[in-house]
């Protein structure tokens, strides 16, 4: 099942640039630890000692955020795409609006 | 001078430099300042304090500037005041108002956190400051920018009051009005701050900014005395202040300045935008965003809190709640506070009220607890809120006779009919 996955800018150091990339997975969790395996130390990243995704990183699939549907759990489909925002860096190197930046006034 | 040791990552605590960055780049945490404490508490006591100026500026120890204030050297202090017929039509004994509607120079709260930002800004050597705002933030900026011979950038949602509009204006920034809910209004203020690299005060100036708040906390415990009171109701947007009025209490405990901080800690939000709220009413950590903010509260229609999780935890911490106010509760608690303290809120305030006065009813806060409302903006600003619920004018002609009419059919004359009897 192929899937696209977005890079956030700060995080495509560890993709050797790559903004997008695609890659094989049935959920989420599985999306992230294959890709530790193509890019290693990525996991280290994006999640908590305890294996949790931090609480500072947003999953969104096709839009939705993970959160909402069934956390690292939620399956994926051939097609979807999975976008990784951190939550308040904000930012985009490529033009692309980036979503849900939490807000202070 | 300062304290500042340097910035450290909230969730990781990775310490970074006393430079101009706001998140972890290991796990994308907001960072906040760390100062020398210890220095700090061989350098501070209650005379030191209360030998200071009258504004936030007798706090500096605890706050991340380096030399003298060069803008905003006025604000604060505001009145503690003690509301006694607001705390006899809620059932109070002890009710304070903490008044920023007075704040200096543009009559909110965020005076405090943008004197702080717009100082940070100069230090680092930034060409302009700028914000996202849902209107006070952007008279503020826009104001103490002027103060201190900074272009500034001012990014609004197009659909503001038109006082917030003018309030800003008249001190000549760069006003871009957005199409676009505030959230939208932050989300683009990100890129734009990341390509022009200007100091956005509440984005990449953020940690720096939000120390400011933390002088509404020390203030309320400075005028009570020296003591924590047993509630403090404040409202919430970002979900920033009620976290700094927090760590401002708890940094004055620790610095041994306060005996105790029995304080419960409420969150008052809008019914029509409140994701902080609905955490605390659902009991679970995840802000779930409001996409489509809708309340008369502007400068609360935050649908993604940036300080959420961490307004959620503090009220979880410190034993509080949260509470929401609908557009009537919020008019009707603006005009209660209004002709029982001669306070005119904006509507934040109004918020503010109506939550506290909810709090009463359910039994959270008792009768004789020291319970402190914030009141963060000035009802001058949002006019239109109120304008439609209040009585107009009795118009009469220049005659004595009119009036005479007029008075006994119209106007309300407390004690009788007012005519003076020993003329």
């Amino acid at each position: 099942m192929s899937v696209l996955v977005r890079i956030p800018t700060p995080l495509r150091t560890m993709t050797k640039g790559q903004g997008e990339l695609k890659t094989e997975a049935a959920t989420i969790q599985e999306l992230i630890d294959r890709l530790d395996q193509d890019y290693t130390g990525i996991k280290a990243r994006l999640c908590e000692d305890d294996g949790n995704i931090r609480r500072f990183i947003n999953v969104y699939v096709n839009e939705e955020d993970i959160r909402f549907l069934q956390g690292q759990a939620t399956p994926l489909k051939a097609g979807d795409e999975v976008s990784i925002v951190p939550a308040i860096a904000g930012g985009s190197s490529d033009g692309r609006r980036v979503r849900a930046i939490a807000c202070g006034r | 001078m300062g304290y500042v040791k340097g910035l450290k990552c909230r969730e990781c605590a990775r310490p970074y430099p006393h430079k101009p960055l706001h998140v972890c780049e290991f796990c994308f945490g907001p960072l906040e300042v760390d100062y020398d404490y210890p220095a700090i508490g061989r350098a501070v006591d209650h005379r030191s304090i209360e030998s200071g100026p009258p504004n936030i500026w007798r706090y500096r120890a605890l706050l991340p500037v380096e030399g003298e204030p060069v803008v905003g050297r006025y604000c604060g202090f505001t009145p503690l005041v003690r509301a006694r017929n607001l705390g006899k039509a809620l059932g109070l004994t002890q009710l304070y108002v903490k008044n920023d509607t007075v704040n200096h120079p543009t009559l909110s709260f965020k005076d405090r956190v943008v004197a702080v930002a717009v100082i940070k800004a100069l230090e680092f050597g930034f060409p302009a400051v700028a914000c996202a705002s849902t209107g006070n933030l952007a008279n503020s900026v826009a104001a103490h920018a002027a103060e201190g011979g900074l272009t500034s950038f001012v990014f609004i949602p197009s659909d503001l009051e038109q006082g917030k509009v003018v309030g800003t204006s008249i001190y000549a920034p760069n006003v871009v009005a957005v199409d676009g809910t505030y959230d939208e209004v932050n989300r683009l203020c990100s890129e734009v701050a990341d390509k022009y690299g200007w100091a956005f005060v509440n984005i990449n100036i953020r940690p720096y900014y939000a120390e400011g708040s933390k002088t509404f906390g020390y203030e309320i415990a400075e005028q009570l005395g020296w003591r924590a009171p047993e509630h403090i109701i404040v409202p919430a947007a970002g979900g920033s202040l009620i976290t700094k009025v927090w760590k401002g209490l708890k940094e004055f405990y620790n610095l041994g300045l306060l005996p105790a901080v029995p304080t419960r800690m409420h969150v008052a939000q809008a019914a029509g935008c409140g994701p902080i709220v609905n955490s605390i009413k659902a009991g679970s950590e995840i802000i779930r965003p409001v996409k489509q903010p809708r309340t008369i509260a502007k400068s609360l229609a935050i649908g993604n809190p940036a300080d959420g999780y961490y307004a959620f935890k503090v009220v979880k911490d410190s034993g509080g709640s949260g509470e929401h106010a609908t557009d009537e509760e919020i008019v009707e608690a603006m005009r209660l506070l209004a002709v029982t303290e001669g306070i005119f809120a904006e509507t934040a305030g109004g918020v503010t009220v109506a939550a506290a006065k909810k709090l009463v009813q359910q039994g959270v806060i008792g009768r004789d607890e020291v319970t402190v409302i914030s009141v963060t903006g000035n009802g001058l600003k949002t006019q239109e809120a109120v304008a439609s619920a209040l009585r107009i004018p009795t118009h009469i002609k220049p005659t004595l006779t009119s009036f005479d009419a007029a008075l006994s059919q119209n106007l309300t004359v407390a004690g009788g009919s007012g005519v003076r009897r020993d003329a």
